[in-house]
């Protein structure tokens, strides 16, 4: 299915080629025609654009895009309108198989068959996929009932199944208690979210509102240790873990459940970026990227999910824009600034993106920290600026502003981001 | 409502007649990453005090989350003649927390025919809560 007619009848060229209509792709490419990119390509695999924000139906999305806070497939139904009256051509049900290092998009899809067209720029938007349970080795047997929470999502959401009746889920990620919570509204009786890691990975606001509410236990330090069940999972081993993070098998007990979720994290769909041949950043699994969201390949941009896991769809738009915006300057000749100055990871800090930025421009870091910082939290960008943050925990991913007046006096081109408890720095 | 919530707060001493006695509530905050531990003192709906918070959102969040906790609600109702089998709806306001699960069940079972487009209204006053439910998603008839 083509969403826009005309686009059954692909041009040879355009501008920008997008690949992936989820936030960041719709976002980059109502940015790149703003900046005055002519005829751009936006690409999906699935039926309609959205991405995986169609199956997300709970509130919580646009708070900084639309200051409004609404669900997912308002989100995407908000930005589809602004792609349309952009006039860009969307193809969906078709698959980008590879981009050439001369920027030729090589495309399938059952309405067009396979297709090459030429690129002025590219830009990644694919977005993520879920770790699975091979990504974390669960011994046992191999029965149907385990799902990773994004896939139970889908099935409950858009095609109407409920995957059990008697749920257990491993990790405290975002879309596994949402999913606590989707289960439990839904007549499943949800047994408990276990998580290996001393504190949950997911939002404050979604411990409580999708368990506390619920009345749906979190074990903490807690994992599943086996998996039981010939054709169908009928049970599963918890068990707490040392400091070590091994299951401590006689503390363990058993839990009667025919479904297990999966919520142990997400890693970008970056395939192709990979075949590019672009650096990747081995931290976040996405490809180095500078101030203009600009791979290590000229023309190749990419932005969102698809560079580091974003907490919110809003921010994933929010750096699209600066991916579209920058893909669409590429083409159009305008000057590109240079990237100076390299941003790296410090003290506690896990990754930082973008990994170069130009000193004479303004841009957003974005960061994680390692360890959770549960009280104030000194945060140190080079010897030139810091600032106080209240706490800083890996689940919610920290950004921070820098402009040229900052960026200037960044010595040797390095700038070091580090998030330190604030009262080791004191003594 | 926030500003009322607000006027009660000042506690004034002279004519404080306690009908029971103070009881401390725990609340965790949702503002931000800090995620307050929060301590309300209430006599009864009546609060008294909000300890542990960081900023004014802190207590403001405690005492709304004492007196009268509110959640947004979203579900999926059947929809006939559509591409996908479910439409997602959501109560069009937060509703209050006790009512969730009511508002859940009172979607279950609804059928709607497509087409649908965001913010048509499938079921007025969910409830009794006053609130709409509406659609989120437009979704062309195919069939």
């Amino acid at each position: 299915m083509t969403v826009t007619p005309h686009t059954r009848y692909l041009a040879s060229r355009y501008d920008v080629v997008i690949v992936g209509a989820g936030p960041a792709g719709m976002a980059a490419a109502v940015a790149a025609r703003e900046r005055g990119a002519e005829r751009i390509l936006l690409v999906d695999r699935e039926a309609d654009p959205g991405g995986i924000l169609l199956q997300c139906i709970h509130a919580g999305f646009g708070l900084h895009v639309f200051d409004e806070e609404i669900t997912g497939p308002e989100y995407a139904g908000r930005y589809l309108e602004q792609v349309l009256e952009h006039d860009v051509d969307i193809l969906t049900d078709a698959y980008v198989m590879d981009v050439s290092p001369d920027l030729r998009v090589k495309l399938m899809s059952p309405d067009i068959g396979v297709s090459t067209v030429d690129a002025g720029a590219v830009v990644l938007a694919m977005g993520a996929r879920e770790r699975t349970r091979g990504a974390i080795r669960i011994p046992g047997d191999r029965p149907s009932g385990v799902y990773t929470a994004g896939l139970a999502q889908k099935m409950v959401n858009l095609d109407g199944y409920l995957p059990g009746r008697r749920a257990a889920i491993l990790g405290s990620g975002d879309i596994g208690l949402i999913m606590a919570r989707r289960l439990a509204l839904e007549g499943v009786e949800v047994v408990g979210v276990f998580e290996l890691l001393p504190y949950a990975s997911g939002l404050t606001r979604n411990i409580v509102q999708c368990l506390h509410d619920l009345d749906i236990p979190l074990h903490l330090s807690t994992t599943v240790a086996a998996i039981h069940g010939r054709d169908r999972l009928e049970r599963i081993t918890v068990a707490p873990v040392d400091d070590e993070r091994q299951p401590q098998l006689d503390a363990g007990w058993d839990l009667d459940v025919d479904t297990l979720l999966l919520s142990i994290g997400l890693i970008p769909d970056a395939e192709l970026a990979r075949t590019l041949g672009v650096q990747m950043d081995g931290v976040t699994g996405g490809p180095i990227v500078d101030g203009c969201m600009e791979t290590t390949r000229p023309g190749v941009f990419a932005a969102g999910n698809v560079v580091h896991i974003n907490d919110l769809a809003d921010w994933v738009s929010q750096e699209a824009v600066v991916a579209g915006d920058a893909a669409a300057a590429s083409v159009t000749g305008a000057q590109r600034p240079r990237q100076d100055v390299r941003i790296v990871p410090g003290d506690n800090v896990a990754y930082v993106v973008p990994h170069t930025v130009a000193s004479d421009g303004t841009h957003t870091l974005s960061f994680r920290v390692r360890r959770p910082i549960t009280g104030p939290t000194l945060l140190r960008l080079g010897d030139v600026h810091r600032r106080k943050l209240r706490a800083a925990v890996p689940a919610e991913m920290v950004t921070v502003k820098v402009g040229p007046k900052l960026l200037e006096e960044v010595r040797d081109d390095v700038l070091r981001i580090d998030a330190v408890p604030a009262e080791e720095v004191a003594t | 409502m926030t500003t009322d919530l607000h006027d009660r707060a000042t506690p004034e001493p002279e004519d404080a007649t306690p009908q029971g006695d103070v009881e401390t509530h725990a609340y965790l905050c949702t503002g931000c990453p800090l995620g307050c531990r929060l301590e309300v003192d209430a006599i009864d709906d009546e609060v008294v005090e909000v300890r542990g918070f960081s900023c004014k959102k802190g207590e403001r969040y405690g005492r709304q989350e004492h007196t009268d906790p509110r959640r947004p609600v979203s579900t999926t109702v059947w929809i006939e003649g559509a591409a996908i089998r479910r439409a997602p709806v959501r109560a069009a306001d937060s509703v209050p927390r006790d009512q969730i699960r009511d508002v859940v069940e009172a979607l279950r079972g609804l059928i709607v025919p497509a087409p649908v487009r965001r913010g048509d209204v499938v079921l007025r006053d969910v409830c009794g809560t006053g609130v709409d439910v509406i659609v989120t998603r437009d979704l062309d008839r195919v069939r």
